[in-house]
């Protein structure tokens, strides 16, 4: 079998690395090291994105990978810490199915993504598209994180984790979106970071936690 | 020109609101602000209809008889629900519910999110389409928890993170556009144009386009409020202050269901299956039944009709996943007239749960005596809303029932039970609110009542005729819809 | 390359081997004591236990059975066993055929129930309790192990150890994700099953902490002696089986003296590398309750499976 050249193995040691975090992400019990493992799929995705930039000498995907060193790697994971000193929260004690399971349901999850993924990789035209089936599998992981938590800060960081999966998947099948489009989605990323912050305080003033079990009240009577 | 002043205004208007919404005049200032965009809005519509669809700017924004209708009912429902949060706002903040600082928050908020709506509605390139639709959850986000009490929370909390996620899956399908359109049209900012992917959308690669629009329907379907996505609007809608409600259920749901229908015009062009239309029937029937039986559970108003938003988007997303002239034009009209009549109730029930002091329905009791234009105002506006002629929403539903007839006959009984039941429901809920003993106290401003009335007049005369540059501009927009 | 040379490379590779292995064991806990501040025992520490060992009288109770006597024999023939077939100095040995790496994890499944036995044959409680450890810690090691051992055949096509270190010895360096996967998962597996910290604490002398040393506890002179060697050849065969799944470069074929030499030095430069590795691994990891094992072995798992996936994801 023909190796492939060093920026595609490259690149698919940096997709599996972002899967492994997607994994890790799942599975960590401390908020702490959430919000770091976080800030490192930011910059393994930086580095992704600037192989892809550097092998197809596209441009634009340097500033991609710029702005998203910018908001993923530095700013979300600062803003986030000083949330979570300024609301002391630091573990999140129990997940709503324990974590053997988790990681099961996770696994389905990934062979999921992959059948669903194979048949449009085989119509993309980059070199990446391969990755395509992984970037899939990490949103779906993102997602099962953020219903199998009970805190709320650990929903908003799959949800960001989410957020950095999309973005993988559009580096993957489409070298980027065009820069007008990424530079709006960064925008409603930090404005609804902000807006989460703020929501975190005024949750903590009313229930005096961040018990996601206060917020589930309202149900159909 | 027109747009340039129907997208500054409001977004200029977001940015004064948040240094001096906290004034005395600062309602009067936002109904200035929307009356200027509605102003506005009036005259990029009479550009429309004299000179046909017009491209703007470089490509990047496209009015044409679709969204251009749409851009004149939110520009004229912000004005009017602009106009009633004047008093409701002040009764609010008389009886402590609200402090100066949150209004200051509402206004600026108010104002930033009628911007991104018609942004999202005039917009031609689809990606920044997702990047307002996200937008306007962000900016309404904070306002459903004005109250700050702990069931704003939940439900501000539930919005955010299920349409949040719904958005997301949005994203993804955005992204499989773009991805197909990439092959066809070539990478840079074309490939997202609107208009470039309807000229091409026969070459687009059927499979990627098909898993797309799923994405797509269950993205934006969220924010539609289509079952089984639909457990954030009962909430937000009761939850939030009213005019809140009203412009969520008359106007964010309408975007959202423009921006899945111009996915559904791409999606069948390149399918060539009914595929598209199939999905769109089979939520919109099942949000129609789901909320029809859930509605006579309900013992908030405010959730009652919230209920009842979602059933009348799951009628329009039937009206246009059926496809053909009629149940376009159909989808149209009932867009509008669910506009009109859902927000007038609102408007209503706002005033009636401010004299209660409640909103829970076996507490209310009596409105006609204690005030009777918000008694008569609700019941008029329950009666026009549950389809009874000669309002316009028996004229849409009418023309509904008549393709689906002709063209999916099996779907019409599930249609009519769940139209009963719902009838039933409401009408059962409302009448002993509106009739029997009055228990409501005096309200220490006067109500403003205008719109509610001039919405039903507007409702009232769409039943009996529809003006025929009305019919014309529904005729093109349904065939440009096919 | 005749049978002679062939028989004597393998003869000398499994003597070699039994040799250090006391020395490795002695080298990972010099590192250790190194790594914590201490002055450690030397690295010949292992030689001089087992050799004290052997000069006393065996001590068994009075209801121990055959099995228990015969226990660390069988141990000890299995792991030596295990590691003679490890192509660690040279391919293609006469024993080759039967380093599969199936039939690997069934000799260390057979010692393991061995052991666990003999510990339950006395009847001390903590000897049961080490021995129920044992069994939940190899019953969740097991699958593991068997899935990095799939995903590291899948790039070769073949689970024969030899064919797998021939297959990536010879190929120029690709990073294979898969294997970087396999890797990480192999390493937790290794630590499981030798005991090490993070699932057990091989110096603790708290019995309800411990897992293999409780079911030992009843060993004295040459039995215990034997034990102690298989523990250590066990260390030495999961190293040995990474080093050949996954940094199998330096390796020679038999007959060729030359290479030999090379393969030697680059042997003992790779055991001293791993041996270190692993010394800080458990210097800056602390032991897990018992409880948590199951997730750190599923994590193992899936990390495997993970591997497996993105094989044929991305690989092929």
């Amino acid at each position: 079998m023909p190796s492939l050249p060093l920026s595609s193995q490259l690149i698919n040691l940096f997709a599996a690395l972002l899967l492994l975090l997607a994994f890790a992400m799942l599975t960590q019990r401390r908020i702490l090291s959430l919000i770091n493992l976080f800030a490192l799929q930011g910059f393994v995705l930086v580095l992704s994105t600037g192989v892809v930039a550097y092998s197809t000498h596209q441009t634009h995907l340097y500033y991609s990978a710029l702005l998203t060193l910018i908001l993923k790697v530095l700013l979300l994971p600062w803003i986030l810490h000083r949330l979570i000193r300024a609301l002391n929260v630091r573990w999140d004690v129990e997940t709503l199915i324990d974590i053997p399971a988790t990681m099961l349901i996770g696994i389905v999850l990934v062979i999921f993504a992959f059948n669903l993924a194979t048949p449009i990789s085989q119509i993309a035209g980059t070199i990446t598209r391969s990755t395509l089936g992984i970037a899939t599998a990490s949103i779906l992981l993102a997602f099962l994180m953020m219903i199998t938590r009970r805190k709320a800060v650990s929903q908003v960081i799959g949800f960001l984790a989410m957020e950095n999966g999309l973005f993988f998947a559009a580096t993957s099948a489409t070298y980027g979106m065009p820069m007008v489009v990424e530079l709006g989605i960064a925008l409603d990323v930090l404005i609804g970071t902000f807006i989460f912050g703020v929501f975190f305080f005024h949750i903590r003033e009313t229930f005096e936690s961040l018990d996601i079990h206060h917020l589930e009240k309202l149900k159909e009577r | 020109m027109e747009l340039l002043l129907v997208l500054g205004v409001p977004f200029a208007g977001g940015i004064v609101l948040a240094f001096w919404g906290h004034r005395r005049f600062a309602p009067e200032l936002n109904s200035g602000m929307s009356l200027l965009t509605l102003l506005a809005a009036v005259g990029l519509t009479a550009r429309i209809i004299a000179d046909g669809p017009i491209l703007v700017w470089n490509e990047t924004f496209f009015v044409d008889s679709f969204n251009v209708f749409l851009v004149a009912l939110t520009a004229f429902v912000a004005f009017t629900t602009s106009l009633f949060s004047r008093p409701y706002m002040r009764i609010e903040l008389n009886h402590g519910r609200l402090s100066p600082n949150r209004l200051r928050l509402y206004h600026s908020m108010y104002q930033m999110f009628s911007f991104t709506m018609l942004l999202a509605l005039l917009t031609n390139n689809v990606g920044i389409l997702w990047v307002a639709m996200e937008a306007a959850t962000l900016t309404t986000v904070l306002l459903v928890s004005l109250y700050r009490t702990p069931a704003s929370l939940e439900a501000a909390w539930k919005y955010f993170i299920l349409c949040g996620v719904g958005i997301a899956q949005a994203l993804f399908g955005t992204i499989l556009l773009y991805f197909a359109a990439e092959k066809v049209l070539g990478s840079g900012g074309t490939a997202l144009l609107w208009t470039h992917l309807n000229e091409v959308k026969g070459e687009l690669e059927p499979t990627v386009l098909g898993l797309a629009f799923v994405f797509l329907l269950v993205g934006y379907g969220t924010k539609v409020g289509l079952a089984p996505l639909h457990n954030w609007l009962p909430d937000a809608h009761a939850e939030g202050p009213t005019p809140i409600s009203a412009v969520l259920s008359g106007l964010l749901l309408n975007v959202a269901l423009y921006a899945v229908v111009r996915a559904k015009v791409l999606a069948e062009g390149a399918l060539g299956t009914h595929f598209a239309g199939n999905l769109m029937m089979g939520f919109g029937l099942l949000s129609v039944v789901v909320a029809a039986f859930l509605l006579s559970r309900q013992k908030d108003i405010k959730r009652l009709f919230a209920y009842s938003s979602i059933e009348h988007m799951g009628l329009m997303t039937f009206a246009f996943g059926m496809g053909g002239a009629l149940a376009t034009f159909a989808g149209l009209l009932h867009m509008t007239v669910h506009s009109l009549t859902k927000s007038a109730i609102f408007f209503a029930v706002g005033h009636a749960a401010q004299k209660s002091g409640t909103q829970v329905m076996a507490d209310i009791r009596g409105l006609i005596d204690s005030n009777p234009t918000i008694g008569w105002g609700l019941m008029i506006g329950s009666l026009a809303i549950l389809g009874t002629p000669p309002f316009g929403v028996f004229a849409s539903e009418f023309l509904l029932l008549t393709a689906a007839m002709h063209q999916q006959p099996w779907a019409t009984p599930f249609l009519l039970a769940a139209l009963g039941v719902a009838f039933a429901a409401i009408f059962g809920k409302v009448q002993p609110m509106v009739f029997g003993t009055a228990t409501a106290k005096r309200l220490p401003h006067p109500p403003a009542l205008i719109p509610v009335f001039v919405h039903l007049a507007i409702v009232l005369l769409l039943g009996l005729y529809i003006p025929p540059y009305l019919a014309e501009w529904y005729r093109q927009a349904a065939a440009l819809i096919g | 390359m005749s049978i002679t040379s062939g028989i004597v490379f393998q003869v000398l590779q499994s003597v070699l081997v039994v040799l250090i292995a006391p020395l490795m064991l002695g080298w990972v806990n010099q590192c250790r004591a190194w790594l914590q501040n201490r002055s450690g025992a030397g690295i010949w520490q292992p030689y001089q236990v087992l050799n004290k060992l052997f000069h006393k009288d065996a001590v068994l109770a009075h209801n121990a059975s055959s099995l228990f006597r015969a226990t660390p024999y069988i141990l000890f023939g299995c792991m030596w066993l295990a590691v003679g077939i490890v192509p660690v100095l040279a391919t293609s040995l006469p024993f080759a055929p039967a380093a599969d790496v199936i039939a690997l994890v069934g000799l260390f499944a057979l010692a393991r129930v061995f052991v666990s036995l003999a510990g339950m044959d006395i009847g001390t409680s903590f000897g049961t309790l080490g021995a129920r450890r044992e069994m939940m810690i190899g019953f969740l090691a097991e699958p593991a192990m068997l899935m990095t051992l799939f995903t590291a055949s899948l790039i070769s096509h073949s689970t024969s150890l030899v064919t797998i270190v021939e297959t990536l010895a010879h190929r120029e360096l690709v990073i294979y994700p898969s294997m970087a996967f396999a890797a990480v998962a192999f390493l937790m597996v290794l630590l499981a099953e030798n005991a090490r910290i993070p699932i057990d604490n091989p110096a603790t002398h708290l019995e309800l902490t411990m897992i293999h040393e409780a079911m030992i506890l009843e060993y004295s002179a040459r039995h215990l002696a034997l034990v102690e060697w298989a523990a250590s050849l066990k260390l030495t065969a999961y190293i040995t089986i990474g080093i050949a799944m996954f940094l199998p470069w330096g390796i020679a074929q038999a007959g060729d003296w030359a290479g030999l030499l090379i393969a030697l030095a680059v042997l003992a430069v790779k055991l001293a590398l791993a041996g270190a590795g692993l010394a800080l691994l458990e210097t800056i990891s602390a032991k897990m309750r018992i409880f948590r094992a199951p997730e750190f072995l599923g994590t193992a798992f899936m990390l495997a499976t993970l591997g497996m996936l993105i094989h044929f994801l991305l690989e092929i």
